[in-house]
C-alpha cells in the first residue's frame, strides 16, 4: 500500500520549510453513516517530525483537525541532504511513518 | 432639433414594430447553431470579465478572486487530490479478472483524451461521457459499474484529467440531427430554472460568478467542467462532474436526476462545447 | 355597489363552516390529490424536495393520529406540488430568456 504521508522538505539557507499530507478518516465520532449509525471516533492523536535525532515538530491532535490533514511549518537548523523522519499514531493504535530527504 | 426627435422616435418605433413582428418568426426559425452559441457564450464571459485570461476561467472561483487565487497556488504545491490521483493512475494501470485493461477501452489508450468527451455516439444516438464509457468498459469486461459519485470514480477520472492537463477542449458535434438536440437540449436545462429556489444552473453560473453565495464564491459557467473531477473541502473528498450536477440541484431543493440520466448527459455535452478551446485543468481543487 | 361587497363579505364570512379538526378522510382526500400533483411534477422532472419532505411529514403525522397536522402538511404539499408544475409549464418557453445569444 502506498504511504498514507506526503512530505516534502525543502532547505533555503538556514531555514528548512516542510509540507506534509496525511490521509487519514479524522472520524470525530460523533458523526452518523448513511444507515444512521454511529461512525466511532477515529483520529491522528500524535504527530511527530524529526530530524537528525531531534523532534522538530510534534503535535498532539484531537478530532478538530479536518479529514487529510495539511501541516506546513519551517524550522532551523537542518541543512540538504538530511533525513526527516514523520511519524503518526492514532486513537486506534494505527500508525504509519515516513522518511524524506531534505532537498 | 424637434424635428431630429421626432424622427428618430419615430424610426425607433418602426424598428420596435419591426422587432415585435419578426421575433416571433425569428424564434419559430430558430436553427440549432452550436458555433454561433459557443462563441456567443464565450464573448460573454470575456467581455464580462476583461481582465480575466481567457484560459484562467477553467480554474473557477479562483479567476474570480485575487486573495483565493494566492491560497489556492500556495495549496497546488501540495494539491488535496493527490491520494486520489495515485489511487486513480494505480486502478488504471491494474487489469480486470479477465486480464484486460481501461487502456483496452479507450483511444490511445486512455492517456490524454480527456479534452474529447462528453462525445455523441452515432450507434447510440447519445452523449457518452467519460463517467459512463469507464462504467461500460468495466460492464464489457465483466466488473461490477461504480458509483458515479463516488471515490473510485473521481479517482480513475482524475488520473485520466491529469494526463490531458492542459490540452484544449475538444468536443464535437457531429452533422447528427441527434447530436444537435442533444445540445439543445443541454442548453435547455442549463437555462431551464427547477426547485422551490426556482434557480436555473445559469441564475448563479451565469449571472453571479464571482459574487458570494454564503462564503463561497461562485465559479463561472465557462470552463466549469475543465477542472472535473475535484476535490472539494465541503465534502473532504472527491467529487466527480455527476455529483456535481446532483448537489447543484439539490441545493435549489429540485429533486437530482439518477446520475447520467439523459438531461445530465446533455448538460454536460452543450457545458463542454461551449468551452471547447480552454485547456483541461483537472483534477481541481475547491473551497 | 360600493357597500355591498363588504356586506357580501361579511355575510360570506358568518356562514363559513365553524373551524374544526380535520379527519382522517380530509387527510385522505388531501393526500391523494398532493401525491397525484407530486406524481405529475416528477414525470415532468420538476420535483421539488420540499414536496416530498412535506408528504413524508404528512404520512408521518398521519401515522401519530394526528390528522390536523397531516391535513394541513397535505395541503401545503400539493400546494408544492402545483408551484412545482407551473415552474416546470412557464419554463418550457421561459428559459430562453436567460439565454445568452
Amino acid at each position: 500500500m502506498a504511504s498514507s504521508i506526503r512530505v516534502r522538505a525543502t532547505a533555503n539557507g538556514d531555514i528548512t520549510e516542510v509540507q506534509a499530507l496525511i490521509q487519514h478518516p479524522m472520524d470525530t465520532g460523533f458523526v452518523k453513516d448513511s444507515k444512521g449509525e454511529l461512525i466511532p471516533a477515529h483520529f491522528i492523536q500524535e504527530l511527530k517530525f524529526e530530524c537528525n535525532g531531534k523532534d522538530v515538530f510534534v503535535a498532539e491532535w484531537g478530532t478538530a483537525v479536518s479529514k487529510d490533514p495539511y501541516v506546513k511549518f519551517s524550522f532551523k537548523g537542518a541543512k540538504k541532504g538530511d533525513d526527516l523522519k514523520v511519524s503518526w499514531t492514532d486513537n486506534k493504535g494505527v500508525s504509519d511513518t515516513t522518511t524524506a530527504k531534505i532537498s | 432639433m424637434t424635428r431630429r426627435a421626432a424622427i428618430l422616435l419615430g424610426s425607433a418605433f418602426v424598428a420596435l414594430a419591426a422587432l415585435a413582428f419578426a421575433s416571433p418568426r425569428v424564434v419559430a426559425a430558430d436553427k440549432v447553431d452550436p458555433v454561433a452559441d459557443a462563441k456567443a457564450f464565450q464573448n460573454f464571459f470575456f467581455q464580462k470579465f476583461p481582465n480575466v485570461r481567457h484560459e484562467d476561467f477553467v480554474n473557477g472561483p479562483y479567476s474570480m478572486n485575487e486573495d483565493m487565487k494566492r491560497q489556492w497556488r500556495e495549496k497546488e504545491e501540495f494539491p488535496p487530490y493527490e491520494f486520489a490521483l495515485d489511487a486513480g493512475k494505480e486502478m488504471f494501470a491494474t487489469p480486470f479478472k479477465n486480464g484486460k485493461t481501461y487502456a483496452d477501452c479507450f483511444p490511445n489508450g486512455g492517456i490524454g483524451i480527456r479534452q474529447n468527451y462528453p462525445y455523441f455516439d452515432e450507434k447510440e444516438g447519445k452523449v457518452v461521457t467519460l463517467e459512463l464509457a469507464l462504467n461500460r468498459c468495466r460492464e464489457a469486461n465483466g466488473e461490477a459499474p461504480y458509483s458515479y459519485v463516488k471515490d473510485e470514480m473521481a479517482s480513475l477520472t482524475a488520473y485520466m484529467a491529469f494526463t490531458s492537463r492542459g490540452k484544449p477542449m475538444d468536443i464535437k458535434i457531429p452533422d447528427d440531427p441527434r447530436a444537435l438536440a442533444a445540445f439543445e437540449n443541454g442548453k435547455r436545462y442549463f437555462y431551464t430554472r427547477r426547485g422551490q429556489m426556482n434557480f436555473s444552473c445559469a441564475s448563479c453560473h451565469v449571472q453571479s460568478p464571482g459574487e458570494r453565495i454564503r462564503a463561497e464564491i461562485l465559479a463561472p459557467a465557462l470552463g466549469i467542467l475543465n477542472a472535473m473531477p475535484i476535490y472539494r473541502s465541503e465534502w473532504s473528498g472527491m467529487g466527480t462532474t455527476s455529483r456535481r450536477f446532483i448537489t447543484c440541484n439539490s441545493q435549489t431543493r429540485a429533486v437530482p436526476l439518477e446520475p447520467q440520466a439523459d438531461e445530465y448527459r446533455d448538460v454536460e455535452y452543450f457545458l463542454s462545447y461551449v468551452a471547447n478551446g480552454l485547456p483541461i485543468s483537472g483534477p481541481g481543487a475547491r473551497p | 355597489m360600493k357597500r355591498s361587497l363588504p356586506i357580501a363579505m361579511l355575510l360570506a364570512l358568518s356562514f363559513a363552516p365553524p373551524a374544526r379538526a380535520a379527519t382522517e378522510a380530509d387527510y385522505k382526500a388531501a393526500y391523494v390529490a398532493a401525491e397525484a400533483a407530486s406524481k405529475e411534477a416528477a414525470a415532468l422532472r420538476h420535483q421539488w424536495t420540499t414536496t416530498v419532505s412535506t408528504l413524508a411529514t404528512a404520512r408521518k403525522a398521519a401515522d401519530g393520529g394526528d390528522f390536523d397536522r397531516a391535513f394541513a402538511a397535505a395541503k401545503e404539499a400539493e400546494a408544492l406540488a402545483k408551484a412545482s408544475i407551473f415552474q416546470a409549464t412557464s419554463e418550457k418557453e421561459a428559459w430562453k430568456t436567460m439565454e445568452i445569444r
